[in-house]
């Protein structure tokens, strides 16, 4: 950025970069200070101790509680991505549907979902799953999550679904037409190949929000990642390494997954770069 | 369900009162930080930039959840940092008040990518032609780039705003009083009326998350930028 100028900044003459010399030692200097204090702060209460760290460097810490854990995680959001996958073609292309009530009950149950929080949807199906003894009671609180997850992930996949279908080219679908194609040929050989393919940086971003979300099967006990850290924390007595450790792994996974959509996305872009195709279709606002 | 609703009702305000509170002063504490760091992540001295980027690459791909505890077993806790006055309601306010925290540091990731996608969306003839007629960097901030990018910005900020808002009901993980804790409550005393639970909770969210939605998206198309 420094020498070419962008919307905000001009090129800076050496003024500026004087200038922006001098605010970036301040910065530096203020930040390095705030980094200070939280040190000072740990030390004064005994958080950078050898013992409150040192449970992290045996082995079964991490067979007995933080490995199951993200497996729990893992497997919760990786199974709900497919449910919601199924369930978001489903809603996707009822409310593309010509027939009134079918695209009047997808976006029905669209908005219902993605107007509510996922926990309470959690919640819910926790406890009715529990009332009417659906599934076995050890697998109640990863049902619940799944379900909330699915529900949730599957109306946001019905959005971008829609919506990539929505950006591809009117003559794809013209010549499909013209063609002769019954509707259901168009969607499966024309529109739905090229829009998967567009959807598929939106995908990987929602499984890292499939990933984050899981852990809100803490609020009814659902081994996951958090609780796991937790529960090694009070066997050990450190809650502040336990949820920093926990947070590492978590943005480690989450990072490299949301870096994967970001080259797929890249690519995609640069190949279709003719083509009016290659809408970035995420949508992250921090659910 | 006469039962029910003699139990929740006169609950359901003041729950969906503290998820409102919750909402705006986040929203605030979120909007502040937020600006700030859109303005580290385009700042001219790579330093800034780079803990811009940091900040926000961690902070969004950690889980809400683990922020919150963080905020309430960490900070509180083991760290002793309490943020309410010492009076009978602390371990109340203080639950608010960390978890307001925890959700304006989370959210405040959002709105600066949001915010700094939209300044993307000014093409740099914009700037390039404000500068050429003398305009200084503020003049061409306040009359060109940012009447421009605020507009852009209206829609996606919406959809930040109601993501808070289903967020907050993470507070119930540590026991702030607002809706989602209400809804578990009332479960418990009330385990045969779960649907009609879920949905009068559901309902009170969708009312809050819908008219948000309905304000920016019709704000967001009056404003719109015609290019």
């Amino acid at each position: 950025m420094t020498g070419s100028a962008t919307v905000m900044y001009d090129a800076p003459g050496p003024k500026a970069r004087a200038l922006h010399r001098i605010i970036a030692v301040a910065f530096a200097v203020v930040v390095g200070s705030v980094a200070a204090w939280i040190i000072w702060t740990l030390v004064a209460n005994e958080q950078l101790t050898a013992e409150k760290w040192s449970p992290f460097l045996r082995l079964n810490t991490w067979t007995t509680y933080i490995l199951p854990g993200l497996f729990g995680t893992i497997s919760a959001a990786a199974l709900s991505i497919v449910f919601a996958l199924a369930l978001g073609a489903m809603l996707g292309i009822g409310r593309l549907s010509e027939h009134r009530t079918v695209r009047w009950i997808s976006s029905a149950l669209v908005e219902f979902f993605r107007a509510i929080p996922v926990l309470i949807l959690m919640v819910f199906s926790y406890y009715l799953y529990g009332q009417q003894a659906v599934f076995p009671s050890e697998y109640l609180a990863f049902t619940a999550v799944v379900t909330g997850l699915s529900l949730y992930n599957g109306s946001v996949i019905a959005e971008i679904l829609r919506s990539g279908i929505q950006s591809l080219p009117k003559g794809q679908s013209e010549a499909a037409v013209a063609l002769g194609m019954r509707k259901s040929q168009m969607m499966r050989l024309i529109l739905l190949p090229q829009s998967i393919a567009a959807m598929l940086p939106a995908l990987i971003s929602q499984m890292v929000i499939a990933l984050k979300d899981s852990a809100l099967g803490y609020a009814f006990g659902y081994i996951e990642v958090v609780r796991s850290g937790i529960r090694s924390a009070s066997y050990y007595g450190n809650y502040l390494p336990a949820l920093v450790v926990v947070a590492v792994i978590m943005i480690v996974i989450n990072f490299a997954l949301s870096s994967l959509a970001t080259t797929v996305e890249r690519q995609l872009r640069e190949g279709w770069r003719k083509k009016s195709l290659g809408k970035d279709l995420r949508q992250d606002y921090g659910e | 369900m006469n039962a029910l609703w003699a139990s929740m009702g006169p609950q359901l305000w003041p729950a969906f009162w503290t998820t409102l509170k919750l909402t705006f002063f986040s929203a605030i504490g979120a909007f502040a930080w937020g600006i700030i760091l859109a303005g580290l992540r385009v700042s001219p001295a790579p330093i800034m930039r780079i803990f811009g980027t940091w900040y926000v690459n961690l902070i969004r791909n950690t889980p809400l959840t683990l922020i919150i505890l963080f905020c309430s077993v960490g900070l509180y806790q083991n760290l002793g940092i309490a943020l309410a006055p010492e009076n009978s309601n602390f371990i109340k306010n203080n639950n608010f008040w960390l978890s307001v925290l925890g959700f304006s540091l989370y959210t405040a990731t959002f709105v600066c990518e949001t915010l700094r996608s939209g300044f993307n969306t000014v093409p740099l003839g914009q700037a390039e032609a404000a500068r050429s007629l003398g305009l200084s960097f503020t003049r061409v901030l306040s009359l060109i780039v940012l009447p421009q990018a605020i507009r852009s910005v209206l829609a996606p900020m919406g959809s930040v705003l109601i993501a808070l808002v289903k967020n907050t009901s993470i507070a119930s993980a540590i026991g702030v009083a607002e809706a989602a804790l209400l809804m578990r409550s009332e479960i418990e005393l009330f385990a045969d009326q779960i649907l009609w639970i879920f949905l009068i909770i559901a309902a009170g969210y969708m009312v809050i998350t819908l008219t948000i939605g309905l304000t920016f998206g019709y704000f967001a198309k009056r404003l719109a930028v015609k290019r």
